[in-house]
């Protein structure tokens, strides 16, 4: 096969091929990170811009480490929201970037959509690390990966993705890429926060924490965004711990070999209590690994042709 | 002066005439309309293959006179109106500062006499679009408005909005509701359904707009008063105005071309110029408005033109304001209605003498005597929209760059040519 997008911008677009694809180059850039000499010239004389108009550290980080290991320049640029509101667009913030002569915008924004109007106004690659409340594509190819290695395979596997897929751009890429891949999904959560109409995108929805991890190879548990209590979406963070909330009790339940993911942060004692967190089959930190990797394989694979 | 058209078919909701003609237009109004008229030396167009429509008549649209003339002013948007076949527009009232009061309605007045065509402005329903306390709609009344609205908002406080109706009733005019409950939409970008769940956009459920037609209706009846349904999207709303209209006459209610031509698949691209309120719907309940036009449950097509400025436009979809422009694709975009059948006569019957109805205002014909306001439309004509071709200020169409056939040629105004297109200013004299 061979790669022709400049951009990624979500996984809704991408064939089941595209995807094992991505994954496939992702394993041979695993093993650079494992060497004292982490660092490979695939990239080299490449320029890749974090444009970051809403904060992260850690995607940010795993972008740059990703990039600085492919050989290439890798320039943080974060914008403030307030230098938007006034008056340059976000196709002017981006353009006046590629006059400098980039390769590469990895582009996180508030607002979903955002980078689908980068990728229509400039002529290097965009990636998505994350656009409102659509789609975060290297995330869950991360998670893909993290599965796969773990598993040996996704087709069959039973994912419970638990908590608010509403606002979760998380939540919406891992959906598209476990179902293309042939896993079956269940979304749990109160129904507030289970968006009209996802079950026609092939998921099940179950509104009972139990019954949706009973039986599951994978549960997912998502960061729960506090200030969505504000706008009465549940009544209380400690009801939201109650019924959607991971811990021991509900451990308990679960398959006898299950594993635990999340996309960090993590919201100890809300979303996922402490003793869970740090269990040995919590696959959290495998995730954050693995993260660079496929971050590295997407790189290359969008970066590599940009003239 | 004196311009002869010759051989072209005049389409006249108001005579019900849809025939090949020659039309005499002499001064300001049309001075002969027969089978053949021969004339000496008069200017003239050949209309062979080409309509004659009155000019029509746009109850819904936004200009941004005063307040953000860096959008739209009354004079770039009548020049805007009159080069899609407008004649007549009525501008909403939620300029900066809003139409609230007496010195504001008469800016616009005055503005409006520098414009090529007639422009007519709304007061407001509530003092400063707030929907806490009533304008002065007798002050307002008075300078001239044309009817009362806070469109943009929904009145939401029902007692506010039922006095609204009934203070109105002496001075005659129609009080709009733009019929959405603002709360349960909060935060919406587009029609709520799969589309919105797979864009990660916050929906507007089509009961936003079900719960306050009902409402509105419900005040209306109570009260008597004079209630316009503005920019209708759904099936259901439309069921609930067909009952209405059953057992009370005082109620009428229009619909935007864009909600009549586009579903919610033109946000697909996060094309913020799709973006409008009430959002584009599905391809049900086009069918559905199709055929409120069909059994005349809708009284006018409207623009709901709603000028935006590209840097407001571009600041991420749900950041943007809502809104489209509309003259200049309004007319060709209706015409395209024809083929779920229904037949030119019954959509220009939509943007004439439907809206001149809602706003007993004298409706534009093409008969001796009358005022010459029309409009020559070629129906084949195939055109780009293109940022250097829009008149209006702002650009904020869903259709830029794409093909649309029909096309407005002429426009009269008092028999003066408001607008000719350049292809025809470039080959004959006229």
């Amino acid at each position: 096969m061979n790669w022709k997008r400049k951009d990624l911008l979500g996984l809704q677009d991408l064939s089941r091929e595209d995807i094992e694809y991505i994954l496939d180059t992702a394993v041979s850039f695993k093993e650079v990170s494992a060497r004292p000499v982490k660092k490979v010239p695939a990239l080299r004389g490449k320029t890749l811009v974090n444009l970051f108009f809403e904060p992260s550290t850690r995607t940010k980080t795993s972008f740059e480490l990703a990039g600085k290991r492919l050989s290439a320049d890798v320039l943080n640029f974060e914008v403030g929201t307030s230098s938007v509101s006034k008056g340059e667009t976000i196709v002017d913030t981006a353009r006046n970037i590629e006059a400098m002569k980039v390769d590469c915008f990895i582009v996180r924004h508030s607002v979903s959509g955002a980078p689908f109007l980068i990728s229509n106004s400039v002529k290097a690659a965009v990636i998505n690390a994350g656009d409102g409340c659509h789609e975060h594509p290297t995330q869950a190819l991360l998670d893909l990966f993290t599965v796969r290695e773990v598993f040996g395979k996704i087709s069959g596997l039973r994912i419970a993705i638990i908590g608010d897929i509403f606002h979760s751009r998380v939540a919406r890429s891992n959906i598209w890429g476990f179902t293309k891949l042939g896993a079956k999904v269940i979304v749990c959560g109160p129904p507030t926060l289970i968006p009209a109409g996802i079950e026609k995108i092939g998921v099940s929805v179950c509104y009972c924490l139990v019954e949706a991890i009973k039986n599951a190879d994978i549960v997912y548990l998502l960061r729960l965004q506090k200030e969505r209590q504000q706008e009465n979406f549940f009544p209380s963070q400690s009801e939201y711990r109650d019924f959607f909330g991971f811990d021991m009790e509900k451990f308990n339940l679960a398959k006898n070999k299950f594993f635990l993911m999340h996309p960090g942060p993590m919201n100890r004692g809300l979303e996922i209590s402490t003793e869970t967190a740090e269990k040995e089959n919590s696959l959290i930190l495998q995730q954050v690994t693995n993260g660079i990797a496929v971050r590295m394989a997407v790189l290359y694979l969008t970066v590599r042709n940009i003239q | 002066m004196e311009i002869l058209i010759k051989n072209i078919r005049v389409i006249d909701p108001y005579c019900k005439i849809d025939s090949i003609r020659d039309v005499l237009i002499s001064g300001a109004s049309f001075s002969q309309i027969s089978k053949s008229i021969h004339k000496k030396n008069p200017k003239t167009i050949d209309g062979t293959g080409l309509w004659l429509i009155p000019g029509l008549i746009d109850m819904h649209c936004h200009l941004r006179e005063p307040g953000n003339e860096g959008e739209e002013t009354i004079l770039s948007g009548s020049i805007s109106a009159a080069a899609g076949g407008f004649t007549t527009i009525c501008c909403m009232a939620n300029t900066d500062p809003p139409v609230d009061n007496k010195v504001v309605a008469g800016y616009i007045f005055e503005k409006a006499k520098n414009a090529p065509i007639k422009v007519l402005p709304y007061g407001t329903i509530t003092a400063g679009r707030k929907g806490t306390s009533l304008s002065p709609m007798g002050e307002l009344s008075e300078a001239g408005v044309i009817g009362f609205s806070d469109d943009g908002n929904c009145v939401m406080d029902s007692l506010i909005f039922r006095r609204a109706l009934e203070y109105s009733k002496p001075w005659g005019k129609i009080v709009i509701s733009h019929s959405e409950d603002q709360i349960l939409a909060k935060n919406g970008v587009m029609n709520e359904g799969i589309l919105s769940t797979k864009l990660g956009l916050r929906g507007i459920p089509a009961e936003a707009e079900h719960i306050m037609v009902y409402r509105d209706i419900s005040l209306a009846k109570l009260t008597g008063a004079k209630l316009h349904l503005a920019h209708l999207t759904t099936k259901k709303s439309l069921d609930l105005v067909r009952e209405a209209k059953k057992e009370f006459k005082n109620i009428t209610c229009e619909v935007a071309v864009h909600h009549l031509v586009l579903t919610e698949d033109a946000l697909s691209n996060y094309d913020a110029n799709a973006k409008v309120n009430p959002p584009l719907r599905t391809q049900q309940d086009i069918r559905a408005l199709v055929k409120g036009i069909k059994e005349n449950i809708i009284d006018a097509i409207v623009t709901d033109h709603a000028p935006h400025s590209e840097e407001e436009k571009g600041s991420g979809i749900e950041n943007a304001p809502f809104g489209m422009i509309g003259f200049e694709t309004a007319l060709p975009l209706a015409m395209s209605l024809v083929k779920y059948g229904l037949k030119p006569i019954q959509i220009i019957e939509k943007l004439t003498i439907g809206p001149a109805r809602v706003l007993k205002i004298q409706p534009g014909t093409i008969t001796q005597g009358a005022e010459a306001n029309c409009v020559i439309f070629d129906p084949e004509k195939e055109w780009v929209v293109t940022k250097d071709n829009i008149l209006s200020q702002s650009k904020n169409t869903p259709f830029l760059n794409k093909k649309i056939k029909g096309k407005v040629l002429y426009t009269f105004h008092r028999g003066n040519i408001v607008y000719s297109d350049k292809s025809m200013s470039q080959n004959k004299g006229c």
